[in-house]
């Protein structure tokens, strides 16, 4: 169980995160949808402790990361796997050494057993033979793809996903959907996905929590979410601007 | 009047503030130097990268720098009849200054910035974040093998300048100036002292410290993407030059 309470975030004079709070359950896939520059991927980085709020808590499993150390948050972060927008692959690893860096760096498995471990997750991200490749050599839905090897390697408990499928052509960002899913069954994780994209939301979430204005204005199972009256969260998910729905 | 002092002390606050950050940077990395799990293999890795591969440059300037000097010390010599002299000249110039300041110009030129430009490149395509997502310390992982590459590299790579410059006076004074191959021998075994050659190799251990810090500082703090890691190169070279300079007078006027 995640949850953020009352924390608020600033850049400058600019607020991005105003007394959000956001409760996400575990073994669920929680969507978080906003406009671009809503502060979507500012929420995803205090729940990995990427950043620090200006105020607030966030609780990771009744954890206030918060009031963490350095040592302590790296022992918290171990539960968790992160795929970054641009995968954020390491240029000068292959992708079998990519894949195998949080098992060579957290774990005191053999050679052998990791490059097994290593197969088997590109393999569950439907990749094969593409260990000795170095990502400069990778189109974006497989950097996608060994990100996401990447972040399951160690199983974790928690899976974040940030913008998983932006930039990506329509078939595959399918494709990384239905990886999402299938990932979520198979590991039981916790997910947290940050997307601006509707189509992608209601397929994969469970529940969604709506970002507008530095809040969490609505929050909710996908049916729940259609018929929600607050005025933005159905300007978003019927894709209007706020002019056609005065027009 | 107070915002004439504002205006004129503002920079001098900046420069104190980002050289406070370099400073916590480097007690930060020297920290995890000591603490487990130690990166050998990286550090080998950065050695390479910092010292072989900075190598055939740093002897070509050297090698220059040495005939240069034969020709220009002989001209000034041979007015007063002192040409036996050139040897120990090229020989205590280059260990004393031109071989530590040189090959840290040089290897500032191709490693720090490169230093600065890979992890600048790293920091905007979230690769850092990464590490920090999957609990690995990015100052140890990055940094410190860098800075112990620098503080190791340069002085080996001084000691092969050092010797190539000093091959290369012996070149120009002997085979093209003529002056006796003893003599120009014999007086540099007479006036270059033990002292002159450690004291330059500390010299440059120094500067190895200054370039691979300041090159990972500027590229550790890259903000601003592609944009940001061209600026982030351009400040390494630059502050590094100007500090090695500026390093080069403190630690000349302490050492010898």
């Amino acid at each position: 169980m995640i949850r953020l309470i009352k924390v608020c975030k600033s850049f400058g004079k600019q607020k991005v995160l105003v007394d959000l709070d956001l409760d996400i359950p575990p073994e669920k896939t929680t969507v978080i949808l906003g406009q671009s520059g809503s502060g979507k991927s500012v929420i995803l980085k205090h729940i990995i402790a990427l950043m620090n709020p200006d105020s607030g808590q966030i609780l990771v499993n009744g954890t206030d990361i918060t009031r963490l150390n350095d040592k302590e948050l790296n022992e918290i972060r171990k539960n968790f796997g992160m795929l970054f927008q641009d995968a954020a692959l390491f240029d000068s690893m292959t992708v079998g050494e990519n894949v195998a860096f949080p098992l060579k760096e957290h774990t005191r498995l053999s050679q052998k057993q990791i490059k097994t471990i290593v197969e088997e997750k590109l393999m569950q991200v439907g990749l094969k033979d593409v260990t000795q490749k170095m990502p400069a050599e990778l189109s974006g839905g497989m950097r996608k793809r060994v990100g996401l090897a990447r972040a399951i390697a160690l199983d974790p408990k928690i899976i974040l996903f940030d913008e998983p499928i932006t930039g990506l052509d329509p078939i595959m960002s399918d494709a990384i959907d239905n990886l999402i899913i299938q990932t979520q069954q198979h590991t039981k994780a916790t997910c947290v996905v940050i997307t601006h994209n509707i189509e992608s939301t209601f397929k994969i979430a469970h529940r969604i929590a709506i970002l507008y204005e530095g809040k969490i204005v609505e929050c909710g199972t996908p049916p729940e979410i259609e018929i929600s009256a607050h005025p933005f969260v159905q300007r978003f998910i019927n894709r209007k601007t706020k002019d056609s729905n005065c027009g | 009047m107070i915002k004439l002092f504002e205006f004129t002390g503002r920079p001098f606050i900046s420069i104190a503030e980002e050289f406070g950050r370099i400073m916590l940077l480097f007690l930060s990395a020297s920290s995890w130097a000591f603490r487990p799990p130690f990166r050998f293999r990286i550090v080998f890795k950065q050695m390479e990268s910092v010292g072989v591969n900075s190598v055939i440059v740093v002897l070509i300037t050297a090698i220059s720098s040495g005939m240069v000097l034969a020709l220009q010390s002989y001209y000034g010599f041979r007015m007063f009849g002192g040409e036996s002299l050139v040897g120990a000249t090229v020989a205590l110039s280059l260990t004393r200054e031109i071989g530590p300041v040189f090959t840290a110009l040089m290897v500032t030129g191709r490693a720090g910035s490169a230093m600065a430009a890979e992890l600048g490149t790293m920091r905007v395509k979230e690769q850092i974040d990464a590490l920090y997502a999957m609990s690995v310390n990015p100052v140890q992982f990055l940094i410190m093998p860098r800075i112990i590459a620098g503080i190791l590299m340069l002085p080996i790579l001084t000691i092969l300048a050092d010797f190539v410059g000093i091959i290369g006076g012996y070149f120009v004074g002997v085979e093209l100036l003529n002056i006796n191959s003893g003599i120009f021998m014999a007086r540099i075994f007479e006036m270059v002292k033990l002292n002159d050659i450690v004291n330059g190799l500390i010299k440059s251990a120094c500067f190895g410290l200054i370039l691979s810090l300041v090159g990972c500082y500027k590229g550790f703090y890259t903000v601003g993407g592609a944009e940001g890691v061209g600026k982030a190169a351009t400040q390494a070279v630059v502050i590094s030059t100007v500090s090695i300079f500026i390093g080069d007078f403190f630690l000349t006027a302490v050492m010898f």
